[in-house]
């Protein structure tokens, strides 16, 4: 009884990340309709440049505050760039929709293999902040406790202004009606290019949260942008506190599985959830459409 | 004798009724219009007709049977068709194989090749459509696009032709066109329940109109009766006020 | 002359008659071809995948990154029937097994909105790799397999003779009733549904179908890959190399991916031994080039390239008219 409460509490905290992750790309998904599959290579980017920082000496608390504004850069320019092009070359939404997929399938493999010319193929160690935190009967790290608290504080700030602001007003004016909005007098272009950018940021930052925490390497990106999808899926599209229950709901059963059955079957088993949760209720738990 | 009636049809969207508690009836030979002011249900109207969205409350039935439950290719083939408000055409293929479609799946039991042809051929031909048969849709101007979308939906076979604003976006001529088009349609034995914002359309070729306000059914008689009617003036009045000041 | 006006004129003829010549080659490659017969096994595989990709992908839009999965259920086949059935039989079962998987597959996602069938599609390479390794390493405790080995050239022949099938089956389905409804669920699943076509079904059974044939290519390739596992069988460069196959070719045809599939199924059989980086990061642009400035791959050029073609033999003929007509 006692090892399942540990492992629900560590699931709990590895899900704040999973929400975080799901968060960046709900957003690029629901606004600017890419289905991003690049978006676990941002968390690598993120995850490897810690690393290369904190060779440099920079403390990776702080590493976000210069890999954030990077990762936002990065997916601004991507989105101004090749998914501005595509959706104008596009014959229909549909058409834009399948090209941006494959794009992002190809993009995938760039940014993967340029990484590899950086920080080759093997694991960097990275940990950080692995102090145990003591708490009756549960073997915390001090990484972890931080990464939820960094994760959840950005899922609030994210959700206030989403749902507060006039920018996030505008955002989620485009994402339910581009056209509309428009004519409204709202940028489109700017905010896709904002939102796409804002996700990747997440994406980074939750890279460096996740580079704490266990060893990383280039070709982690893959199985993250997996576990996004499950989420975002999980969690609905457009919703942050979807996103994030979904993240905690997923991260509990990860550490589960991993620590009562086998660390081997977790994808399977967020399969699983996955395919009854598409029967039942495929626009996820809290999302619209 | 109605042959599409509908009885305390209703449509949420979360908390919002797009359409509430209207009931309505088409009869067999008619040509029925549906108006009303942009966001008043219309389009959903025909949405729940064709099943491409769900009831979520009330009984639609065609023929005596009921609806509801039924798939959007099950409605089809019991011989409701429909055109779109945007032109849902298959973009990229020629004119023939867009008809070629409703011809081959739009009538229950087997259709051989020859068959479907044929029908498509006899249904490009009634639209007068026939010279651009092997033209790719999407490099026809709007109207042909529309007549494309038009004929293809005959080719199912239809009792029943749901016609979604297709006067929109044409010119007079083409109008004028068009309305011949549909009584043409009707003369075939098809009855027609038509959207429109075009007025003359509207009190030209309708026998009997209805008229939809924030989802609710707030009028129904002639064009004659229609036109008089204070609460339809004032919709559409008020509207033009409003868009005034 | 004229035979070869005809023949750049007529776009049919020229593809049919590069066929059976590329047919031709492939068949009689043994004799002089030696050990080069393992790159063009290879090539064929990329070549049947990128096909039965497109068949289902190219005209419905619904894109697929699971061609992986199936191929690796056909390695599969082969690793767990090998020693009880003769090797032809076990091709057949790998293709039936994928049919039977995708169906299952298809009709859990694809009753749902596009994005959700493609997310689902990608992680299912990953899911079934990873239970079957579990199941493998745990329950089985092995640690990969070790095929029988094939006559070679017996595999090009069945390689090759699978690859024949499956054009023409994809070539006879793209004619017919079914591929009429794929491509207008491509061009607006809404309008076809409401035209009759039972969408769900009809992409669930296109799915299988092109299924099968992945799963029969992983059948025939197992052999000659001597050893396999879970992470070699279900690797997504199944999925991606076909895939960009038929995208540089001209997802929309049947040729595009036909030949899309053997260029890039020659470039990763010669060179990815040596190069991977490179050879990964420059399939990685070049996917992201094509989409960008070609979408209708190689293919979209074709007619282009015809018209210009045939202008240029119509005037040198115009030329040598003209100085007949001035000799006499």
């Amino acid at each position: 009884m006692e090892i399942t409460l540990a492992l629900i509490v560590h699931g709990i905290l590895t899900g704040g990340v999973y929400g975080l992750l799901a968060m960046g790309l709900s957003l690029q998904i629901g606004v600017c309709r890419v289905l991003n599959i690049t978006h676990g290579e941002f968390v690598m980017l993120g995850a490897c440049l810690t690393f290369t920082f904190s060779q440099l000496g920079i403390n990776p608390l702080l590493a976000p505050a210069i890999i954030g504004p990077l990762m936002f850069g990065l997916g601004f320019l991507l989105q101004t760039t090749l998914y501005k092009s595509l959706k104008a070359r596009a014959p229909s939404p549909a058409a834009f929709e399948g090209n941006a997929l494959l794009a992002a399938f190809g993009l995938m493999y760039i940014i993967m293999y340029l990484s590899r010319f950086e920080w080759g193929n093997w694991l960097l160690p990275t940990q950080y902040l692995t102090d145990k935190v003591a708490f009756p009967g549960i073997n915390l790290q001090l990484n972890q406790i931080i990464g939820f608290a960094v994760a959840a504080a950005l899922g609030i700030a994210v959700y206030l202004f989403l749902n507060r602001s006039r920018l996030g007003r505008a955002i989620r004016a485009t994402a339910e009606d581009p056209a509309t909005a428009g004519l409204m007098g709202v940028n489109t272009n700017m905010i896709l290019a904002f939102c796409f950018g804002l996700g990747a940021l997440l994406a980074g930052v939750a890279g460096t949260l996740v580079s704490m925490k266990t060893q990383v390497s280039t070709g982690i990106g893959f199985n993250n942008t997996v576990i996004a999808l499950i989420v975002v899926t999980l969690g609905g599209l457009g919703s942050v506190p979807g996103s994030f229950i979904a993240g905690i709901m997923i991260g509990i059963v990860t550490m589960l599985v991993a620590g009562l059955w086998e660390p081997v079957l977790t994808v399977p088993v967020y399969y699983g959830m996955l395919m009854v949760l598409l029967l039942a209720r495929p626009t996820g738990l809290l999302g619209k459409r | 004798m109605p042959i599409l009636e509908g009885q305390g049809v209703t449509k949420f969207f979360g908390g919002l009724a797009a359409v509430s508690n209207v009931d309505f009836h088409v009869d067999q030979g008619e040509i029925v219009g549906l108006i009303g002011p942009n966001g008043a249900g219309k389009t959903t109207l025909f949405n729940l007709i064709s099943a491409a969205l769900p009831i979520s409350s009330g009984e639609i039935r065609f023929k005596g049977q009921k609806l509801n439950g039924l798939k959007p290719h099950q409605i089809c083939k019991m011989g409701i068709a429909r055109t779109f408000q945007e032109t849902k055409v298959f973009a990229n293929m020629p004119v023939f194989h867009n008809v070629l479609v409703g011809a081959f799946f739009g009538s229950t039991g087997h259709v051989t090749q020859a068959k479907a042809a044929g029908e498509a051929a006899q249904a490009l031909e009634f639209v007068e459509l026939s010279a651009m048969s092997m033209t790719p849709v999407k490099d026809l101007t709007l109207v042909n696009q529309k007549r494309t979308e038009v004929a293809r939906a005959l080719a199912t076979k239809p009792e029943l032709l749901l016609l979604d604003e297709l006067m929109a976006g044409l010119n007079a001529t083409e109008i004028s066109e068009a309305m011949e088009l549909v009584k043409k349609i009707r003369d075939t034995g098809i009855t027609i329940f038509m959207v429109e914002h075009v007025m003359k359309a509207i009190m030209g070729i309708c026998e009997r109109i209805m008229a939809l306000h924030h989802g609710e059914k707030i009028a129904e008689g002639t064009p004659q009766e229609i036109a008089n009617n204070k609460k339809v003036i004032e919709i559409y009045l008020g509207e033009e006020t409003h868009a005034g000041s | 002359m004229d035979l070869i006006t005809r023949l750049f004129g007529n776009r049919k003829w020229l593809l049919v008659g590069l066929f059976v010549l590329l047919v031709a080659f492939v068949a009689t490659f043994p004799l002089y071809g030696g050990a080069k017969v393992r790159v063009l096994i290879t090539m064929l595989v990329y070549a049947i995948l990128a096909v039965s990709w497109a068949l289902f992908s190219g005209t419905t839009g619904y894109m697929s990154l699971a061609p992986a999965a199936f191929f690796g259920l056909g390695i599969y086949s082969v690793a767990l029937l090998q020693d009880y059935l003769p090797f032809h039989i076990i091709v057949v079962v790998g293709g039936l097994l994928s049919f039977v998987f995708a169906l299952l597959v298809g009709l859990v996602t694809l009753r749902l909105k596009g994005i959700y069938f493609t997310i689902f599609t990608f992680g299912l390479v990953i899911f079934i790799g990873n239970a079957i390794n579990y199941m493998e390493t745990r329950a089985f405790t092995r640690h990969g397999w070790y095929f029988i080995a094939q006559d070679r050239t017996m595999l090009l022949y069945t390689m090759l003779g699978l690859a024949v099938v499956t054009v023409l089956a994809v070539y006879f389905i793209r004619r017919s009733r079914l591929g009429l409804a794929m491509q207008s669920i491509g061009g607006n699943e809404e309008a076809a549904e409401h035209m009759g076509i039972n969408t769900t079904m009809v992409k669930v059974l296109t799915f299988a179908i092109s299924s099968i044939f992945m799963g029969a290519a992983g059948a025939v390739v197992a052999p000659s890959l001597i050893y396999s596992n879970a992470g070699i069988a279900f690797s997504p460069t199944y999925s991606f190399i076909p895939i960009l196959g038929a995208v540089f070719g001209g997802m929309g045809t049947l040729y595009g991916p036909v030949v899309g599939g053997l260029v890039f199924g020659f470039l990763e059989k010669t060179l990815r031994a040596q190069w991977a980086t490179y050879f990964m990061l420059g399939f990685g642009v070049i996917m992201v080039v094509v989409i960008l400035f070609l979408p209708n791959g190689i293919a979209g050029l074709v007619p282009m390239l015809q018209s210009k073609l045939g202008g240029v033999i119509r005037k040198l003929r115009k030329g040598g008219q003209a100085e007949q007509h001035a000799n006499t």
